[in-house]
C-alpha cells in the first residue's frame, strides 16, 4: 500500500450496499489530492452511497477508502438539519468552526469571520436570523458558509444545486472554483452535464459499477451515458452471493485474481487516460447467470 | 394573598424542606426538559421514567423505604434501560421510540410487580405518587447535588448537544462526540427523573421536567430564553402548588404537577410566541 498524498481518496474495492446488495460494486482507484471530480449517473447509480462511504456513514461492505487522515467537509444530499430548532443562521455557520474551536473555546473572536464567511455566500444581514425563516436556496448558502468556515483539504457535495435557482447556483459554483484554485480536493454528485462540462475537469460516471473515470470530455460520451443508463437500478432479490474476490483480505489479491481470469477488476489507480469498463458481467447477477470463475468463500 | 402563598413556608419546616427541593428540581429538571421537548423526546422521557420503577422497587425489597437503597436501585435500573434501548435501536431495525416502549412496560410491569410482592398499598402509593413533604436530610443533598451536576454537565456539553440536536449527521462528520454526548445527556435525564422521583414519584417524576419546558415555548424563542423561562415556571409551579396543596390540603405532587399545568394553559393562551390569542388577533403584516 503506497501511502496516498494528503487529501486524495484511494477506493479499494470499494463495495458499499444495503442489505447486502450492492449499490456501488468493486470501485478501485484514486481521487488525485487537489481533484474537482463530478460524480455522474442516473438515479440509483450510487453517487450519493459513494460518498456516504468515503465520510464513513455507511460501512464498506468489502474493500475500504483510504485517506490521509486530513479534515473532510461533507455537505449530504437530504440533510438530517431540525430547522425548527430555535438557532440563529449566525450559529449554524459557526458550528464549521468546530474542529478549531472545539466543545469549549469561545466564539467570541470569531464572529467577524463567521459574518464575513456568510457575506461571501451573499447572506449579509441574515445573521440573527432564525434557521427556521431562510428559503431553501438561503439555506443551502448558509451550509455552504458553514463549509466555507471548516476550511477542510477534502470537500464532499452531494447534489447541492439541487432546487437552487441559477443565480445562487453561480455563485455557489465559484465558491468551488475557488476551492479548486486552493488546492482542495472536491468531490460532487451532479445531474447538470452542462455544468459538469463546463466547471469539472474530472468525472467518475457511476451505475452501481464504474462506468468511466477520466477528463470529463472523454467520458461523457453518448456511449458511456447511454450503456449507464441501460444499467438496471432495481435491486435483484434473487440476487447470487457476489463471488469476486476482492482487496480486503489482507494481501492484494484482487490483481492476481484479475490476471489468473484474464480480465481486471481495478480501474487503473493513475485514471489520466480514460478508463473503459464493460459493465455487463457484474450487471446481472440472475441465479441462472452462474459466474464460472466462482472460489474463494461466499461473503 | 402573597401571605397565604408564603404562610406555610414560614410555619413549617417540613413546607421549607419541600420548597427547597423542589427549587433544587426547578433548576435542573426544566433545561433538560427543553432539550427533551427540542429533540422530539418529550414521550421518551416519560417513557425513562417509568424504566424507573424496578430499580426502586428493588431497592424497596432490599432495604424498605430507604432513599439511599431506592435512588441507587432507579438509578442503575433507568441508566440500563436508556442503553439496552439505545443499544438495541443501534443493532436492530427497531427505532429509539419502540425499543423503548418495550423497555418501559416490562420495567413498569417489573416495578409493581416487585413493590407488591412485599409492600403494602400505601408503599406503592409513596413510590408512584412521590412524598415531597417527607424529605429528609440526605434526600435534599441528594436533589442538590443532582442539581449542581446537571448544570455543571449541560454547561459542559451544551455545544456539542445543541449540534447533536440540529444536525447530527454533521456532528458525526467532524468529531465523535456524537455518541458519548447523546449518553451522557440520557444520564442526565436518568439523574433528573431519580430526583423528580423522590420529590413526585415515578408517574409524575416528568412533570416538572416537561411542563415547564413546553411552557416556555411560549414565552422565549431561543435557548437561551428557553432555559431560564422554564426554570422560573417550574419554581412558579413548585410555590403555587405546595401552598394551594397546603390549604386546600390537597396530595402535593399532584398539586405541583397541575399548578405546572395550568401555567402551560395559560401560556398557550396568552404566551407571545405562537399563543393563541396571538394568533386570533394578528397585527397587519409588514411591509418586508
Amino acid at each position: 500500500m503506497t501511502a496516498l498524498r494528503p487529501g486524495a481518496i484511494g477506493l479499494r474495492g470499494l463495495t458499499l450496499g444495503y442489505e447486502r446488495h450492492p449499490a456501488v460494486h468493486h470501485l478501485d482507484g484514486t481521487i488525485p489530492a487537489g481533484d474537482l471530480l463530478a460524480l455522474v449517473g442516473p438515479n440509483g447509480a450510487g453517487k450519493s452511497t459513494l460518498l456516504k462511504g468515503i465520510v464513513g456513514e455507511i460501512p464498506a461492505l468489502d474493500g475500504r477508502v483510504e485517506r490521509s487522515g486530513e479534515a473532510l467537509a461533507y455537505l449530504p444530499q437530504a440533510d438530517e438539519i431540525d430547522r425548527s430548532f430555535p438557532l440563529s443562521v449566525l450559529d449554524l455557520a459557526s458550528m464549521g468552526l468546530w474542529r478549531r474551536l472545539g466543545a469549549w473555546r469561545s466564539l467570541i473572536g470569531r464572529r467577524s469571520e463567521v459574518v464575513a464567511a456568510l457575506r461571501s455566500v451573499g447572506l449579509d444581514g441574515f445573521e440573527d436570523r432564525p434557521i427556521g425563516t431562510l428559503s431553501g436556496g438561503q439555506f443551502q448558502r448558509a451550509l455552504f458558509a458553514r463549509l466555507i468556515l471548516q476550511d477542510a483539504r477534502v470537500i464532499l457535495l452531494d447534489e447541492p444545486f439541487t432546487g437552487i435557482d441559477a443565480r445562487t447556483t453561480a455563485d455557489l459554483v465559484s465558491l468551488i472554483r475557488d476551492w479548486h484554485a486552493e488546492g482542495r480536493t472536491i468531490v460532487a454528485a451532479l445531474h447538470d452535464l452542462a455544468q459538469v462540462r463546463a466547471h469539472f475537469p474530472s468525472t467518475l460516471l457511476l451505475a452501481r459499477e464504474p462506468v468511466a473515470w477520466g477528463p470529463t470530455r472523454t467520458v461523457l460520451t453518448p456511449a458511456n451515458l447511454a450503456r449507464a443508463t441501460r444499467i438496471s437500478e432495481a435491486w435483484d432479490e434473487n440476487a447470487a452471493i457476489c463471488a469476486r474476490d476482492h482487496a480486503g483480505h489482507g494481501h492484494d489479491h484482487a490483481q492476481e485474481h484479475g490476471q489468473e481470469h484474464g480480465h481486471s477488476h481495478a480501474l487503473a489507480d493513475a485514471h489520466d487516460h480514460a478508463t473503459t469498463r464493460d459493465p455487463h458481467h457484474h450487471a446481472d447477477h440472475g441465479p441462472a447467470h452462474a459466474h464460472t470463475h466462482r472460489h474463494g468463500d461466499a461473503a | 394573598m402573597i401571605d397565604q402563598l408564603f404562610a406555610p413556608f414560614l410555619e413549617f419546616g417540613f413546607m421549607r424542606r419541600a420548597l427547597v427541593g423542589c427549587l433544587a428540581l426547578s433548576l435542573s429538571a426544566p433545561p433538560v426538559g427543553v432539550f427533551l421537548m427540542l429533540r422530539r423526546m418529550s414521550l421518551m422521557s416519560e417513557a425513562m421514567s417509568h424504566a424507573i420503577l424496578p430499580g426502586a422497587a428493588a431497592g424497596f425489597l432490599v432495604a424498605g423505604l430507604s432513599l439511599p437503597a431506592m435512588t441507587l436501585g432507579g438509578l442503575a435500573a433507568g441508566l440500563a434501560v436508556a442503553l439496552l434501548a439505545g443499544l438495541v435501536t443501534r443493532s436492530t431495525v427497531l427505532k429509539e421510540d419502540a425499543s423503548l416502549a418495550a423497555f418501559y412496560l416490562i420495567s413498569l410491569a417489573a416495578g409493581v410487580l416487585l413493590v407488591s410482592l412485599r409492600g403494602s398499598q400505601i408503599d406503592l402509593l409513596h413510590i408512584l405518587f412521590g412524598t415531597v413533604l417527607a424529605l429528609d436530610d440526605a434526600a435534599l443533598l441528594l436533589l442538590g447535588g443532582i442539581a449542581t451536576v446537571t448544570l455543571f454537565a449541560l454547561a459542559a456539553l451544551y455545544r456539542p448537544l445543541v449540534m447533536e440536536c440540529v444536525d447530527p449527521l454533521f456532528l458525526r462528520t467532524v468529531s465523535r462526540a456524537g455518541g458519548p454526548v447523546h449518553f451522557a445527556f440520557l444520564a442526565l435525564v436518568v439523574m433528573n427523573l431519580v430526583g423528580g422521583f423522590q420529590a413526585l414519584g415515578t408517574l409524575l417524576a416528568v412533570g416538572l421536567m416537561l411542563l415547564p419546558a413546553i411552557t416556555a415555548r411560549f414565552w422565549a424563542r431561543d435557548l437561551s430564553g428557553l432555559i431560564p423561562a422554564s426554570m422560573l415556571v417550574s419554581t412558579l409551579a413548585s410555590l403555587i402548588g405546595l401552598s394551594l396543596s397546603y390549604h386546600a390540603d390537597l396530595p402535593t405532587g399532584p398539586a405541583i404537577v397541575l399548578a405546572a399545568g395550568a401555567l402551560y394553559l395559560v401560556s398557550m393562551l396568552v404566551g407571545p410566541r405562537g399563543g393563541l390569542v396571538y394568533r386570533l388577533v394578528r397585527p397587519r403584516h409588514l411591509e418586508a
